[in-house]
């Protein structure tokens, strides 16, 4: 096996793979062909044991940096489940409109950054600067816009501050909500710039079709971001109590990231995910946006995950208004700039989960009654796509393997940046091996 | 007209939160590569050249191949900077250096452990300790912070650009707490690093917000220990719960000091 892998490339977290797709072909016929995650574990799990209540969201806010947000309040539901404590109405919404702007950041950033160039022909956004200049900067203030709603509400857009067990430590004023409602309001043309762009473009996104199962958060309120019961397009909702096993994370000798499976070999998670679990709650613009696109439920062609991150685009802009709304028609209710919410410690285990910009993410601790963490389990969104890229890329090679080498490479490299795995995977070290031999095994 | 100097970017174990934060100066960003060429920046581009003088790392140390890579850097570039505490002393990572390896490779891989002892599964070879990049090569110059203030990276690398040497702040980030106008966060009941923590980059961010210094920019040059002492006394702060906090981020400083000696890796 290891004669394959290319350790030149460079090495990823746990959160973000570096893959590698090996194919062996010999005179055209497919003999293998393999999606490796190479990961330098970092052992958050082992990391966060012995840690207090009000410090383990501080340490796996640095599982991510892109959605470390997501980390932060996965960490925070999880030990507030498993110590008994209730948030205010007030700081829900809150940390919904903060993990909005993350998904809002996240999103842009993979749109604008990574899948455009692909759809334009460039190697970066750096040279799309001289030929859509116009777009790139249409992307840049999409992109600011989403930090600028994680900074006003959460105080820093990478590893916030003011999220904490039971609250905020700090909140926004009245008067910067109304600017940053202001500043949502007249991002409707931007988001249209990009829509037609990716319209004009869509050509590019190959045909490829193969069922699998949707796993992602379900709420009968509205489309599930931050609250939510896991669900499953086959089997229907889940218990999160029963994550393990929804999730029976597993190693396979070609990775150090662990794989998952749930009620086939594979399941997705991701903007797609939630697009066709939950399509009936998204937003009028985000529907539009869809309608645009003829993307409808039950979409199974991976690459359209692309245009399901550009209609949730749409949603979180069109929900973080209406959050924003709702906070100012029941008045914001003030606290100390230093607020320390009660919080009763107590032992116990819980478990949290959020839609994470790229799927499904649960965290679950074990505290003592000193509220000091026993055990901690991470599951990563990331991780739980890569069955799918592996039985994706099964079915598709040998549809496409009489094309050039180069033709090969780019469509899996499109398959594997379409999952949004991160942003550095998806990048040139994404290495297509051609081996003409099998290795010995 | 000299050609523009070329930078790249790379990332060892971490959680690329730093070049996000340099992602995340927008505009000014075009402003930057009208001044420099950018030729390796894998989050945000495809193109790759071993051909630069200027490189930037991020994430801690944690491999052998990671040693290798970072080797292959730092005989590419003229300068090498790390960026972010993790590249910088170790940061958070080296959480787990005060802890037993066996355990913590259990803990995260329950019986697939076993994989770390496995000298032919080359993909679990980990050291035991995560380590910044000056234990295994000469980094020129440090921008910390977990995540770094983008407008302290834009200092850094004006001053590079210029010829100059960048200087970190060498003052404790209680001075920039006074220039917030913050209440002490000991003042209200919490265990602070701030009076022993680099401040100058990050404005007491965090004190800021409402929480208390992490130390996430590492120990001051030349901390004031006795009045440190003073100070947690005065508030019956414990060794234990002291201790606790010396080892969020500076589990690796506390070890080998703010200079390392350099270490000879078996590849």
């Amino acid at each position: 096996m290891s004669q394959d892998i290319d350790i030149e490339g460079d090495l990823v977290t746990r959160v973000e793979g570096h893959g590698e797709i090996v194919v062996n072909a010999t005179d055209g016929q497919l003999e293998a062909c393999e999606w490796h995650v190479v990961e330098s574990p970092r052992f958050f799990e082992s990391m966060v044991v012995g840690r207090d209540w009000d410090e383990i969201h501080h340490i796996v806010s640095r599982i991510c940096g892109i959605c470390s947000v997501t980390h932060t309040m996965t960490g925070l539901k999880a030990v507030e489940d498993a110590m008994g404590v209730e948030l205010s109405e007030q700081d829900v919404k809150l940390r919904k409109l903060a993990l909005a702007g993350e998904t809002l950041q996240s999103h842009v950033l993979h749109l604008g950054y990574l899948a455009l160039p692909d759809l334009v022909g460039a190697k970066s956004v750096v040279p799309m600067a001289n030929t859509h200049e116009e777009e790139v900067r249409t992307v840049i203030r999409l992109h600011k816009l989403g930090n600028e709603l994680i900074e006003t509400v959460a105080g820093r857009s990478t590893h916030a501050q003011r999220t904490i067990p039971g609250g905020f430590s700090q909140l926004p004023s009245e008067a910067e909500l109304r600017d940053l409602r202001a500043s949502l309001e007249g991002s409707w043309n931007d988001v249209e710039t990009v829509v037609d762009l990716v319209l004009s473009l869509a050509d590019e996104l190959p045909e490829f079709t193969r069922e699998t199962e949707f796993i992602s958060l379900t709420d009968p309120d509205e489309y599930a971001l931050y609250n939510g019961v896991p669900y499953s397009s086959d089997t229907g909702e889940l218990d999160l109590a029963d994550y393990r096993e929804i999730v029976n994370e597993h190693v396979v000798e070609q990775s150090t990231a662990k794989f998952t499976k749930h009620n086939r070999d594979s399941y997705m998670v991701g903007a797609l995910a939630r697009f066709n679990n939950n399509y009936e709650q998204l937003g009028p613009m985000a529907t539009a946006v869809a309608d645009r696109f003829g993307l409808k439920p039950v979409c199974h062609n991976p690459y359209l995950n692309n245009v399901a991150q550009l209609v949730e685009t749409a949603h979180l802009i069109e929900r973080s208004i209406e959050l924003i709304d709702s906070v100012l028609e029941s008045g914001l209710e003030a606290q100390s700039d230093y607020h320390k919410p009660d919080v009763d410690v107590t032992a116990g285990q819980g478990v949290g989960a959020i839609e994470a910009p790229r799927g499904i993410l649960f965290h679950e601790y074990t505290l003592d009654e000193t509220g000091t963490a026993l055990e901690g389990n991470c599951v990563i969104p990331t991780n739980q796509n890569h069955a799918n890229i592996q039985l994706d890329m099964e079915r598709l090679v040998p549809t496409i393997i009489d094309q050039p080498e180069g033709e090969i490479e780019h469509t899996l490299e499109m398959l594997v940046r379409a999952y949004d795995p991160c942003i550095s995977c998806s990048t040139h070290y994404l290495d297509v091996e051609f081996v003409d031999t099998l290795p010995e095994r | 007209m000299t050609s523009k100097p070329k930078v790249a970017f790379f990332d060892f174990a971490g959680c690329e939160g730093d070049q996000l934060e340099i992602i995340n100066l927008e505009e000014r960003l075009l402003d930057l590569v009208e001044v420099v060429e950018v030729v390796s920046f894998r989050e945000a581009m495809s193109e790759h050249s071993d051909d630069y003088e200027i490189a930037f790392v991020e994430g801690s140390i944690t491999t052998p191949h990671d040693v290798e890579r970072l080797e292959e850097v730092r005989s590419n570039a003229d300068t090498v900077i790390a960026i972010g505490s993790c590249a910088a002393f170790g940061g958070i990572n080296s959480i787990r250096n005060e802890q037993d390896f066996q355990t913590v490779t259990e803990r995260a891989y329950g019986e697939d452990a076993a994989m770390f002892d496995d000298p032919d599964a080359e993909l679990f070879d980990s050291f035991e300790q995560a380590q910044p990049a000056k234990a295994f090569v000469e980094v020129e110059y440090e921008v910390p912070g977990c995540p770094i203030d983008g407008e302290e990276f834009i200092q850094t690398v004006t001053a590079i650009l210029q010829g100059g040497d960048p200087s970190l702040a060498n003052h404790p980030v209680c001075v920039d707490c006074k220039l917030a106008e913050n209440t002490c966060a000991f003042d209200r009941g919490e265990i602070c690093l701030g009076p022993i923590t680099r401040g100058g980059g990050c404005d007491a961010t965090c004190v800021s917000q409402g929480t208390r210094c992490w130390g996430c920019r590492g120990l001051v040059d030349n901390p004031a220990e006795d009045a440190y002492s003073e100070v947690l006394q005065e508030y019956g702060v414990t060794t234990d719960e002291l201790l606790n906090e010396f080892t969020l981020y500076w589990s690796w400083q506390r070890e080998h000091g703010p200079q390392a000696d350099m270490q000879e890796v078996e590849q």
